[in-house]
């Protein structure tokens, strides 16, 4: 009969026998192997969580001692008309960009993945933006999208219309911010190849055999295999929006106009903190969007086993 | 005889090969539009570097400048002070690379190759900071850095990285994992210790994966933005992208000297990109899908 012979927590319904020399050595360079990663999460992870959340209901302006002021800070972001446009700035570019990348990812996929010349140099071409510093990037956009000379104006000349305001005026900013995440998709573009080539042949093979065409192939076997990825792509663009920062702060030198159209949630964020010096109430609009993100990807966590595909692979 | 046969068949290889062809030319005809679309930007910065101060605003636009402006660049480098601030980039993104390098290869390795209890509670808080907004734990970082006293310098942005990174240590891991057992067991069995076994067995073959990590962290820390904004105050001290920011609101009509400089730092990460395409395209393909 085994006994508890040591303190040590295991799970208690494994019977238990004294640690082997191996084990305790096991254990002992485990743990020191991890030890920098250990103090990592410690120090840069879990104690700043715990200490945005206790910011979150105080009054702190980094200098004088926090003061606490209960749920304050929470109910005054609902009454702060910047805070409600960053808000919905945010879930705007969110709820249109996602899927606009999703598709426009997986449709150069696609291509990229039939077999021809010259497909390497493609897959180069859209992966190179995402390598370009977000300070490059912006500038050369606020220079093309130039509502006076801006080169993207061109093909409306052509066509004798008057183009697009873009960035300049509210009512094309935020659709034109929509357009230039797109140019990022490369990244996705490189995983959704992957997945691509992935699918086993024999698939396609047998849709074949039963006389699928081409359109029947995507529908029954591309799509399903490819499911996994579009899910990852999805729980990470929803992470990746709500961090949206640097473009749009660098392209309105950090004011987020016009008229606060540009104005995106970790932008307001960055400003209550780091320009008003306000850190609880920038950590309550830390732990809110924490909240929900969560909520976000819980949701399309528990909707995954509806539509994702996992083709009898143990995710775990 | 002999040459009937191929014959025959050359006719059947012609008409596929007409087919492939017609195929191909409609792939092509759908991927160059995309391809200039994501090109553009590179071509932009390209074509203004080059342009005298008279062709900047011209409309329809100059694409190919008239005589090339080459002295943009000497001038850019003089105007913005750039090699301070390359050299304060360097600074900061070859020490955070040899940082982080070493202790997420230590995790990993703890994680994928040593069998102790914690190990998979440490690897499930290692993928949830994958999951958490930057922006919960900015604050009370910087306040620690405050409180240390090390707001302004490089430190806030260099010592983080030698406390492992997740999406490094998530990647190392994948690797690590990939290499038999069996090689560590018999190491084992001759006496060697964890650290010989790390050292002499395990990371001389995961030179292809921690070179992986070293160029991700590299252009993380070339490309970085948002970190020397907050940390770094002081104009000598500041990293290119920083820098090029700062100038170009000063300066934000000289076109011609900031598409220079922009030129300039996006060839960094690009050249490294094409040095090691393959090692990179693995690095993003093993993080996204093989979970």
């Amino acid at each position: 009969m085994a006994q508890r012979t040591d303190t040590q927590a295991l799970p208690a319904a494994r019977p238990r026998r004294k640690w082997s020399p191996r084990a305790r050595r096991d254990t002992i360079s485990g743990v020191l192997f991890a030890l920098p990663w250990i103090i990592g999460l410690l120090v840069f992870w879990i104690y700043p969580i715990l200490a945005s959340f206790y910011y979150s209901f105080n009054d702190f302006n980094a200098i004088q001692n926090p003061k606490w002021v209960g749920l304050d800070n929470y109910t005054n972001l609902f009454k702060d008309p910047e805070f409600l446009i960053s808000a919905y700035n945010t879930f705007y570019f969110a709820i249109l960009s996602i899927p606009l990348a999703i598709i426009t990812a997986f449709a150069l996929a696609l291509l990229l993945n039939m077999k021809f010349r010259g497909r390497f140099i493609y897959r180069t071409v859209y992966f190179l933006p995402t390598l370009v510093p977000s300070v490059a990037l912006s500038l050369v956009w606020i220079y093309l999208f130039n509502p006076a000379t801006g080169v993207v104006n061109l093909p409306f000349d052509w066509l004798g219309i008057q183009g697009p305001c873009w960035n300049a005026c509210a009512t094309w900013s935020r659709p034109t911010m929509v357009l230039l995440a797109l140019w990022l998709v490369g990244g996705q573009v490189v995983l959704y190849l992957a997945g691509l080539q992935d699918v086993p042949q024999e698939l396609y093979d047998a849709a074949a055999v039963d006389g699928a065409n081409i359109f029947q192939k995507f529908r029954s076997v591309t799509l399903p295999m490819m499911t996994p990825v579009i899910f990852f792509h999805l729980i990470t663009s929803v992470i990746g929006a709500f961090q949206f920062f640097d473009i749009p702060y660098i392209m309105t030198g950090g004011t987020g106009q016009p008229s606060n159209t540009l104005l995106f949630y970790s932008i307001y964020m960055y400003k209550n903190a780091f320009a008003y010096f306000k850190m609880g109430y920038a950590s309550a609009m830390a732990w809110l969007l924490f909240l929900t993100i969560l909520v976000i990807t819980l949701a399309i966590f528990r909707s995954a086993r509806h539509w994702v595909y996992y083709g009898g692979v143990d995710l775990t | 005889m002999a040459i009937e046969i191929p014959r025959k068949s050359s006719r059947s290889i012609g008409a596929r090969k007409a087919k492939d062809g017609v195929r191909e030319l409609i792939i092509h005809i759908l991927l160059i539009p995309a391809a200039l679309v994501f090109l553009l930007p590179f071509l932009w910065m390209l074509s203004t570097s080059l342009k005298p101060d008279a062709q900047l605003y011209s409309y329809p636009p100059v694409w190919i400048p008239n005589p090339l402006q080459w002295e943009n660049y000497p001038k850019s480098v003089a105007f913005v002070p750039f090699f301070i601030y390359l050299k304060n980039t360097l600074i900061i993104a070859l020490t955070s690379m040899v940082g982080v390098v070493a202790s997420s290869s230590m995790a990993a390795y703890s994680l994928a190759r040593i069998h102790w209890p914690g190990r998979h509670i440490l690897f499930l808080l290692t993928i949830a900071t994958l999951m958490l907004p930057f922006q919960v734990t900015l604050i009370p970082v910087f306040l620690v850095f405050k409180n240390l006293g090390w707001v302004g310098d490089f430190r806030p942005l260099i010592i983080p990285q030698f406390f492992g990174y997740a999406y490094y240590i998530f990647l190392l891991r994948q690797f690590f994992s990939s290499i038999p057992m069996e090689l560590s067991e018999a190491a084992y069995i001759d006496g060697a210790s964890e650290w010989t076994i790390f050292w002499s067995i395990i990371l001389p073959l995961a030179k292809p994966a921690l070179a992986t990590v070293a160029v991700f962290q590299f252009i993380r820390s070339w490309t970085d933005y948002l970190n020397p904004l907050i940390y770094l105050n002081d104009q000598k001290l500041y990293t290119l992208q920083l820098g090029l920011q700062q100038y170009s609101s000063q300066y934000g009509r000289e076109w011609g000297l900031l598409m220079a400089a922009a030129v300039l730092i996006t060839l960094p990460p690009i050249i490294i990109f094409f040095l090691t395409q393959r090692t990179f395209v693995q690095g993003v393909t093993l993080t996204g899908i093989k979970g």
